[in-house]
């Protein structure tokens, strides 16, 4: 783990992705505390300041009730990094045990599987993601289960490209050879050599599931308002291009920086890690 | 030859199960849909009878699996139904919407070739050096927000603040173009009007642009990747000691192995590329697929939801057995084998 920070630290290019996703998760963590208004992640209105351009009160302006942007960034910080941990944390399981059962044991298991991965895989993601909330009503819950069916079938892909090339490694049959049930060669011996790239493949992601969610929600298909989400606040100021710029620019920019962090973080982790795309 | 064709009969084999499978998926997300579809097709305002006829019409009492037969039957006849929000056959209004879609799809993709493969090999020819970190970050930056932050960014910049391109459309008003293949920018030189031609592009210009950056990030990424791995080949040492240009051996012996991985994932950014067109479309109100598409979802319009899905699947695997077969066609090892490998 020290070896690990020092790798990171080293590299200019890791260290600014690591401190910009500590910024973002401390930010999402503490945003009651540090957000100038924390009430401004509701229906509140304050048409005193309404549509303002940024200023010593308001860093990045208000939006059209007078809702301080950069507080209702700060939660929506919460929902995307929330979003993306469950998303994540269902999808790389899923995909995980499909990819390792295909990888190894072959044969019509894997022909089965790949082909219904190839299925969820020909439809352009974000489609995929439209059309499940298409039928289902938009809310969180809903976007992320939207998600999730579209995000499993990439780590079957990956652990299923590794486990196959492992299958042929010499420890994978010796514990053949002295009898090892099969559940034990795929979980204990096989997929530890996976987790470098499944780690990997997690921290980048965290960033394309903000995009994923963002957009989802800048379709309205996703969070509701009047809860803030990145995108939706995104949708909502274009309308008031180009004077009212604040509304869109800071929620799009705040959309980059997170995502522009953890792919500078995964980028560095590989490095550490050793595994490849 | 033949064996690329043989890679084109087992493409297409493969596509086939595909297919079925996502014809199965698109039913299946149709159907967890939360009430009754015939309810829903009539409103609030149908009685019991109207909605016991429509459902007998619809098959909705029949067993799932007669349903699906149903369902892949009308596909088959081409018959996708009847859309509740347009009042019109689904395929009519996706045969209106898929050009402008697939001509904003097709110039980001031009873009995502034309500067994302330069810019890699550019990084990859000058490694560790200013303009390799220069591409990274830069590159880092567009794959990092999504397609619809760029347009907002682009439209601000170089369409309010420096008026160079047209806020939202395909064409300026005034002009009147025949539709023949609902590509604006071809049917603009079928009807032989020039400035109209013009007039298109430009409108093509920022919307592209937006749509393709992350895909250029992402080409030129992997180009480098890959770039850089076959220049620590042994053949590209040999080529050095033999006093090569750089130029050439770039060109010649480091490019075309290095195109290859990155056609398979050009591919599948084209597939991205084709859901992130529902974004670009929404900022500069490009009347394509999106807006059909988001009107429907939102009425819970389900034919017309099943066709959409349906035909951009079938674009993305017609795109990507065209990659395969360039793939087949570039890579030497398949195109002179005799037998196809696996």
């Amino acid at each position: 783990m020290t070896r690990a920070l020092r790798i990171i630290a080293a590299n200019p290019l890791s260290l600014t992705g690591l401190i910009l996703v500590l910024a973002i998760v401390l930010a999402a963590l503490f945003a009651p505390w540090i957000a100038p208004f924390p009430t401004h992640n509701s229906a509140v209105v304050d048409f005193a300041y309404a549509n303002s351009a940024p200023n010593g009160r308001n860093w990045m302006g208000t939006d059209l009730v007078g809702r301080d942007i950069f507080s209702r960034i700060l939660y929506a910080y919460r929902i995307s990094l929330g979003l993306g941990i469950v998303v994540l944390i269902i999808a790389t399981p899923i995909g995980t045990i499909v990819g390792l059962l295909a990888g190894y044991l072959g044969g019509w298991t894997e022909s089965v599987l790949m082909r219904l991965v190839d299925v969820f895989l020909s439809i352009p993601p974000l489609v995929l993601a439209i059309a499940v909330l298409g039928v289902l009503e938009p809310t969180l819950t809903n976007a992320m289960i939207a998600v999730t069916v579209m995000w499993w079938p990439w780590y079957a892909r990956l652990v299923y490209s590794i486990a196959r090339s492992e299958r042929e490694e010499g420890y994978v049959l010796a514990a053949e050879v002295i009898g090892a049930p099969t559940t034990h060669i795929a979980f204990r011996e096989i997929l530890p050599n996976c987790l470098p790239a499944i780690i990997t493949k997690m921290t980048l992601d965290m960033g394309f599931v903000i995009i994923i969610a963002s957009s989802l929600s800048f379709l309205g298909l996703g969070v509701q308002p009047p809860t803030p989400d990145l995108g939706s606040m995104v949708a909502e100021g274009a309308r008031y291009l180009p004077d009212s710029w604040w509304m869109t620019v800071f929620p799009g920019l705040a959309i980059l920086f997170a995502v522009f962090g953890f792919n500078l973080l995964g980028d560095g982790l590989r490095d550490v890690l050793g595994a490849d795309e | 030859m033949s064996s690329v064709f043989r890679i084109l009969l087992r493409r297409l084999a493969i596509s086939v199960i595909v297919l079925i499978g996502v014809s199965m998926l698109i039913f299946a997300i149709a159907r967890i849909i939360p009430g009754d579809p015939a309810r829903i097709a009539l409103g609030p305002n149908a009685n019991a009878d109207q909605i016991a006829s429509l459902r007998t019409e619809m098959h909705l009492d029949e067993p799932i699996i007669a349903q699906y037969g149903y369902f892949v039957a009308d596909v088959m006849r081409g018959n996708l139904g009847q859309s509740l929000y347009t009042n019109r056959p689904v395929t009519v209004d996706i045969a209106e919407f898929l050009p402008a879609t697939l001509e904003l799809v097709i110039f980001a993709g031009i873009l995502m070739v034309g500067l994302g493969l330069p810019l890699g090999i550019l990084a990859a020819r000058h490694r560790g050096r200013w303009p390799d970190h220069l591409v990274r970050v830069g590159t880092l930056l567009t794959v990092s927000a999504p397609s619809f932050v760029w347009a907002v960014i682009l439209m601000l910049l170089f369409a309010f603040y420096l008026p160079l391109f047209p806020v939202a459309g395909r064409l300026t008003d005034s002009y009147e173009i025949a539709r023949v293949t609902g590509f604006l920018t071809v049917d603009t030189l079928l009807a032989g009007n020039f400035s109209a031609f013009v007039d298109a592009l430009h409108h093509l210009v920022l919307p592209s642009i937006a749509l393709a950056l992350s895909g250029i990030g992402q080409a030129a990424r992997l180009t480098r990747a890959n770039m850089i791995e076959t220049y620590d080949k042994p053949y590209i040492e040999m080529a050095q000691a033999f006093g090569f240009y750089p130029t050439r051996i770039a060109r010649r012996y480091a490019f075309k192995p290095s195109l290859i991985p990155s056609l398979t994932i050009i591919g599948l950014d084209f597939a991205a590329m084709l859901g992130n067109a529902f974004l670009v479309e929404a900022v500069f109100a490009w009347p394509g697929l999106s807006r059909y598409g988001v009107a429907v979802i939102l009425r819970k319009d389900l034919n017309a939801i099943m066709g959409t899905v349906l035909v951009i699947a079938l674009t993305f695997l017609v795109v990507n057995i065209l990659v395969d077969l360039l793939i087949a066609f570039l890579n030497p090892r398949i195109r002179h084998s005799t037998r196809a490998s696996s």
